[in-house]
């Protein structure tokens, strides 16, 4: 079914009972030619580029939980391509660009608002790194402006700009970067690849990766043994674990990050704000809660559920740029579990396995990468070789010494 | 979380620095034919989903290294051994 202003009246008018199921709830077939382990935003972009790029719709997409039980609807919903490295940025324009086109191509409303991402400056140097960042953007066709105070303040003016520890002293702004609605994400890639004839399992856990003489055939799950010709992982948090199955073993580190919502408030933000004297990023959500997070809570953890001391930092963070916020009360709070890769870049890329593909370490930034990255592991998949576009993100970047360290600090698992 | 010093006691989390497991061991050879093992210290991770050692810092307390055995699902604690003895034991086992 076509979703449109029509189907909106018909359903109207039956009072909303007759609207038939997003996707089907199949049982899993004995085998296919593709499965992808993870039902979050990547596993279910890759499916839907698969049938509607590729043509390969003999596909299933397992999923241990609910659908988009996961980061794809526990993160805080920015989108943006404002990246320095070239290994990253015109990997993360196009996710932009898919963006821009999603809601009409895959027919569901993800309320993609580009809103605008403003990354506030508090030193003379880190104005510079914006200066030197927002041409290297612009050299790849990206929009990047750079912001004094007062073009600051004609913006957010209840910002702390005389702060006595941060001053603010511009930022840089990329006004086609926003928001997206994290779990109609999911839901649309979810509907148009089952559309397309993909099978999406939910409740199907993957215990075991099988092969036979260097190459995969299949996956046992809780719902039994499901063979594939080739296989796509997709576990985002879950990947050194979904990895071990088959062997590797991968230059990542599973760690808790955590987000936060407030009460409601009247519209207060209306773009994206990040603070860049320590790490805070707000928005508004469309029903008026702040939408608000931080940093990795700093050890690692499988446990979707961080610490109060990481609570109480990135509140103060909050109120060190918004001094107004001291007044607002958080409603709620929860964590959701990522792979943080040694270079704070992901990983799309061939395996030292036949038929399997790997699509891991996001850190925290993968949201606003799930078109593209759903694109590239698809083309990935679809042809056993790299897409352009995510050449450089190969897994064997460490052992060359090819990293993409956008923040230049060299090996360690809590970059972004 | 509330880690219990083997100096300073039971304290809260907020005055320790994690730095990863501690498990892995720093190759002793320079030996460019060494360079596997490099990789693999300076990279790869088991990243265990359980119990797991990593190496904490009491930076806000008696500033000593400690290797915190904790399930990483649960965050429960099960040791706290000083970064020394915990080498130490590794020679002799
Ligand atoms: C609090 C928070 C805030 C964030 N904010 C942003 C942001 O503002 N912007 C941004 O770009 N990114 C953000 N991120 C990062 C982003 O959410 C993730 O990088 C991205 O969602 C990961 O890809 P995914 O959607 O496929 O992951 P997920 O939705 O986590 O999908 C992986 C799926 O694999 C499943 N799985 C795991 N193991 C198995 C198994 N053995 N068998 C079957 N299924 C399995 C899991 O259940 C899960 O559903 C944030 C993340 C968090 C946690
Ligand atoms: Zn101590």
């Amino acid at each position: 079914m076509k979703y449109s202003v029509f189907s909106l009246l018909k359903n109207t008018l039956s009072g909303h009972k007759k609207w038939p199921a997003a996707w089907r709830d199949p049982q899993p077939k004995k085998d296919y030619e593709v499965v992808i382990i993870g039902g979050g935003g990547h596993g279910l972009a890759t499916a839907y580029y698969l049938a509607k790029v590729h043509g390969i719709s003999n596909v299933a997409v397992l999923e241990k939980s609910w659908l988009g039980s996961g980061n794809v609807g526990r993160n805080t919903t920015i989108i943006r391509s404002n990246y320095m490295l070239p290994g990253n940025n015109p990997f993360y324009e196009w996710s932009m660009k898919l963006w821009e086109g999603l809601e009409q191509d895959f027919n569901f409303n993800a309320m993609v608002s580009q809103r605008g991402v403003l990354n506030l400056c508090h030193t003379d140097p880190q104005r510079d790194a914006f200066a030197r960042r927002g041409n290297a953007m612009r050299i790849d066709g990206v929009d990047a402006e750079l912001l004094d105070a007062e073009g600051v303040r004609e913006m957010y003016p209840f910002l702390d700009f005389n702060n006595a520890r941060f001053p603010i002293k511009g930022g840089i702004l990329q006004r086609r970067g926003g928001t997206v609605r994290h779990d109609a994400v999911a839901w649309g890639y979810a509907r148009g690849a089952d559309s397309r004839g993909v099978d999406i399992i939910q409740n199907c856990e993957v215990t075991g990766i099988k092969t036979v003489k260097g190459k995969v055939v299949g996956v046992g799950t809780n719902k039994g043994f499901i063979g594939c010709k080739k296989l796509g992982l997709a576990a985002a948090g879950n990947s050194s674990e979904v990895a071990a199955m088959a062997g590797l073993k991968l230059p990542i580190e599973s760690h808790v990050l955590q987000a936060f919502v407030s009460e409601g408030l009247k519209p207060y933000i209306d773009g994206v704000v990040t603070f860049g004297a320590g790490h805070f990023y707000v928005s508004q959500s469309d029903k008026g809660g702040l939408v608000f997070g931080g940093d990795i809570d700093g050890y690692n953890s499988y446990a979707r559920r961080g610490n109060l001391p990481m609570v109480e930092h990135v509140i103060e963070a909050g109120v060190a740029m918004i001094p107004g916020l001291a007044r607002v009360r958080v409603l709620r709070s929860w964590g959701g579990i990522m792979d943080m890769s040694m270079d704070g870049s992901p990983i799309i890329d061939k395996t030292s396995i036949d038929g399997l593909y790997l699509n891991a370490g996001w850190c925290y930034g993968g949201f606003k990468a799930t078109p593209a990255s759903g694109w590239c592991f698809a083309h990935t998949i679809a042809h056993d070789e790299l897409h352009k576009l995510n050449a450089a993100y190969r897994l064997d970047r460490f052992r060359r010494g090819y990293m993409i360290d956008e923040k230049g600090q060299g090996a360690s698992p809590n970059l972004h | 979380m509330l880690i219990k010093c083997p100096h300073c006691g039971t304290r809260p989390v907020e005055e320790f620095t994690f730095n990863g497991d501690a498990s892995i061991q720093r190759p002793t050879s320079n030996d460019p034919a060494t360079m596997d093992q490099w990789f693999d210290y300076v990279y790869l991770r088991d990243n265990p989903k359980g119990r797991f050692d990593e190496y904490a810092h009491h930076s806000s307390g008696c500033r000593a290294w400690l290797v915190v055995t904790r399930d990483t699902q649960t965050h429960e604690i099960f040791n706290v051994v000083t970064a020394r003895d915990y080498a130490k034991k590794r020679v002799a086992s």
